[in-house]
């Protein structure tokens, strides 16, 4: 199996990021599409670490910014979708048209 | 200390994140899919305590695993999302969605492949193993003093935009 290496940690990071990519572009359901982008923070935050294990500390503390944006990112984009969903009853971002002529 | 069959643990909590990481994309059940994020964020906390970040990995299952997770499950259950199930799960852009993957996937992989040269190949040195915490701690509150100030500032504003949203009147 070999020893594992940084690059190991670069394709695990960069598929995740693809299926958090691809959750965002064709779920319909917002709750499933605000997890997806936790998935790509996540895959970002892989990275960070990965690297600090190279370079030194400087990304860990940056991975820990990108987990605090990601707490205030969940809290904001939870508390649209429950207004939205008072407004429209639903939680489908294609039927969220309010914008569109 | 040397690390124990590093290879299998790494194999097996890279496969378990990306397998529920692809069962979050594709249930349609929004608690399943909550759940299986959760596996994702448990295995990446493993694969953080392979790549000597102990101090990280716990502040990915306390906050994360332990605390947005909880407020994904909370709206989950108040937006009732029965009917929900019902419905067609995906929309019509699944072309747009191959595509960005492809040409997401093409670029890392060109990216990795042309870098592969510039990364060390040995992971054992340039971090210190041992008070990580303290490490973390000290350049938290020493250079990055005015970006963690922020932060606090970002998260105090983030509660007050979640409180007006979800208000029913102000």
């Amino acid at each position: 199996m070999g020893e594992i290496t940084t690059l190991h940690y670069l394709v695990v990071a960069a598929a995740l990021l693809i299926i958090g990519t691809i959750g965002v572009l064709t779920r319909r359901n917002v709750v499933i599409i605000l997890m997806s982008i936790e998935l790509i923070l996540n895959a970002v935050n892989l990275n960070l670490v990965a690297f600090s294990r190279l370079y030194g500390l400087q990304g860990q503390v940056f991975a820990i910014f990108v987990i605090t944006d990601a707490a205030a990112e969940a809290a904001v984009g939870l508390g649209i979708i429950i207004a939205f969903f008072r407004n429209k009853e639903t939680v489908n971002v294609d039927e969220a048209d309010l914008l569109k002529w | 200390m040397n690390p124990v069959a590093t290879p299998i643990f790494f194999y097996g909590l890279s496969i378990a994140a990306i397998v529920f990481a692809i069962a979050v994309i594709t249930r349609k059940n929004a608690v399943h899919a909550a759940l299986s994020l959760i596996g994702t964020l448990v295995s990446l906390a493993g694969l953080y305590l392979m790549l000597y970040a102990p101090f990280v990995a716990a502040v990915q299952i306390v906050l994360y695993a332990g605390g947005i997770m909880v407020l994904f499950l909370f709206v989950i259950m108040l937006v009732n999302l029965d009917q929900n199930i019902r419905e067609i799960q995906f929309n019509k852009q699944w072309m747009v969605g191959l595509i960005a993957a492809l040409a997401l996937g093409g670029l890392l992989l060109f990216v990795i492949r042309q870098g592969r040269e510039i990364f060390p190949v040995n992971l054992s040195a340039a971090l210190p193993e041992g008070a990580n915490t303290q490490m973390v701690g000290l350049a938290l509150y020493g250079q990055y003093m005015l970006p963690f100030e922020i932060a606090s500032l970002l998260l105090l504003v983030a509660i007050v935009g979640a409180v007006v949203m979800a208000k029913k009147r102000i």
